[in-house]
């Protein structure tokens, strides 16, 4: 088996792939050749420079710290996305750092506690990252579904709350559906797995040159690792940002509806 | 004797628009007090002030002379009953909505039957799916469950504008003999024939204040009524 190697040329030639979506774009008057361009340039641009990066992070002779600051900072970046994609949560900055970081912490205790990969950078980043990558898409769709069920049943949790009930209890029927909503995505996936779409940590295995069933067993490991890392985050973010949208005195606040 | 309910100064703001903007008001321990007024006056806000769920920019709002925002608001709102405008009912059966507004001591249908009756239904309807029922049914059944709670004081907030005429005034004679059992009533409603009905004691509002005089004996002549002038406020009613 061979590895797989892509040079600039390479990149160049695969531009063919994006011009042909401009010249269908332009052909349709979809009105999104510009976007097109624009989202494969930041693309290529975005991932130079965190290769460069990459490269100092995952150098042989690189200190594990750095590999731990680079999953800090992304960590970080994750919150402030989920931030500005579930911009009707006050304060929900923390709930998503918080929600993601024990989604990270967790996953890697077990990947690196058990020795099931060996604790150096160039495990500790591209682990992390696919952890941080999948909780924070899992911590959006859960942010978003539970801001959705508590402002289509307002109606319902007001009249729990009248009862007496406290916004944690009022909230939950709603809360525990927007995390099995947001979790089912992730188990769909995880049980159509290879039958749609080959997954992309095996993916890129397979192209340098690992063989598939190697290329498989770590694919399982990271699945298992997603899904977990996937759960957490979505059960950590449910009771944060429900617990955002209630006052201490246990009213809902009012919530801006999607247009 | 302390009032029912008192508003001073009491203000409620939503983003830079105030909603409601009343000086000085207070309504009767007793009997049913109608809060009427045309649309958007504020009343639904007012209503909503007295349970908590909804809690002034700025003012007190006092229960029989407690300032509410002193009070546990969890007790509080088990001590003033709210029924909404349309039915709420939960997932279940009659008796799994009366499970949730139960006490945990709570042991028994006794308690689930009487509130049914008061609320004009029997206890045939503990095992029906709260999801099945008429709109006149569903909203009796959240009645009976406000008053599991065992509520000192009912709001009503326009509890029938979803309901037909017979039901209406079915649970209009049924609100008339709860409140001449002892229970003070807050009843919101935009109908002036409802009020004239049911009321022992109007509040009107217009434009989010308490209205003038001039504007409370236009509304009550059924004529249209603009929002108050600046300054031009009434004191209590």
């Amino acid at each position: 088996m061979t590895s797989t190697e892509v040079g600039f040329t390479g990149v160049a030639a695969s531009l063919v792939l994006v011009a042909a979506a401009v010249v269908l774009s332009a052909r349709q008057r979809l009105g999104v050749e510009r976007t097109i361009l624009w989202a494969a340039t930041r693309a290529l641009v975005q991932l130079l420079v965190v290769g460069s990066a990459l490269r100092l992070v995952l150098d042989d002779d690189a200190p594990v710290a750095l590999a731990l600051l680079w999953v800090v900072a992304m960590v970080v970046i994750a919150g402030l996305t989920v931030r500005h994609r579930a911009p009707e949560v006050p304060h929900i900055l923390p709930v998503a750092l918080v929600a993601i970081g024990i989604a990270t912490i967790a996953s890697q205790l077990v990947l690196f506690g058990l020795r099931i990969f060996p604790f150096e950078p160039v495990a500790i980043v591209p682990l992390a990252g696919m952890v941080v990558g999948n909780s924070m898409a899992s911590t959006v769709t859960a942010t978003r579904r539970v801001v959705a069920e508590l402002a289509d049943h307002r109606l319902e949790v007001e009249a729990r709350l009248a009862l007496g009930q406290p916004g944690n209890v009022a909230g939950r029927p709603y809360v525990r559906a927007a995390v099995r909503t947001a979790l089912t995505t992730q188990i769909e996936s995880t049980k159509t797995v290879g039958l749609i779409a080959l997954p992309g940590a095996m993916t890129g295995l397979i192209l340098a040159g690992v063989d598939p069933m190697d290329a498989v067993l770590v694919q399982v490991v990271v699945m298992y690792l997603i899904l977990g890392a996937a759960a957490t985050a979505t059960a950590v973010v449910g009771v944060g940002t429900s617990r955002r949208l209630f006052t201490a005195d246990h009213r809902l606040v009012r919530i801006a509806r999607e247009a | 004797m302390a009032r029912l309910f008192e508003f001073e100064k009491v203000q409620v703001d939503l983003g830079l628009r105030t909603v409601l903007d009343v000086d000085s008001l207070a309504t009767e321990d007793g009997g049913i007090t109608v809060l009427a007024g045309p649309s958007g006056a504020g009343k639904s806000t007012l209503l909503r002030l007295c349970n908590r769920l909804e809690a002034p920019t700025s003012g007190v709002v006092r229960f029989r002379g407690d300032d509410i925002a002193t009070l546990d608001p969890l007790s509080l709102r088990r001590r003033v009953g709210m029924v909404f405008q349309r039915p709420a009912t939960f997932p279940g059966t009659v008796r799994d909505n009366l499970l949730i507004a139960a006490a945990a001591e709570h042991a028994g249908d006794e308690p689930f039957i009487e509130a049914l009756e008061q609320a004009g239904l029997d206890r045939s309807f503990l095992d029906r799916i709260a999801d099945e029922l008429s709109g006149g049914e569903a909203q009796r059944v959240c009645l009976a469950r406000t008053l599991v709670t065992g509520p000192e004081v009912l709001l009503l907030d326009e509890p029938t504008s979803a309901l037909d005429r017979q039901t209406t005034v079915e649970l209009e004679a049924r609100a008339r003999s709860l409140a001449g059992t002892g229970f003070p009533m807050l009843w919101v409603s935009h109908d002036l024939a409802q009020a004239e009905r049911i009321a022992d004691e109007m509040v009107v509002l217009v434009g989010g204040r308490v209205a003038t005089d001039e504007q409370r004996a236009r509304f009550l002549a059924g004529g249209e009524v603009d929002s108050p002038v600046d300054g031009e406020q009434e004191g209590d009613r």
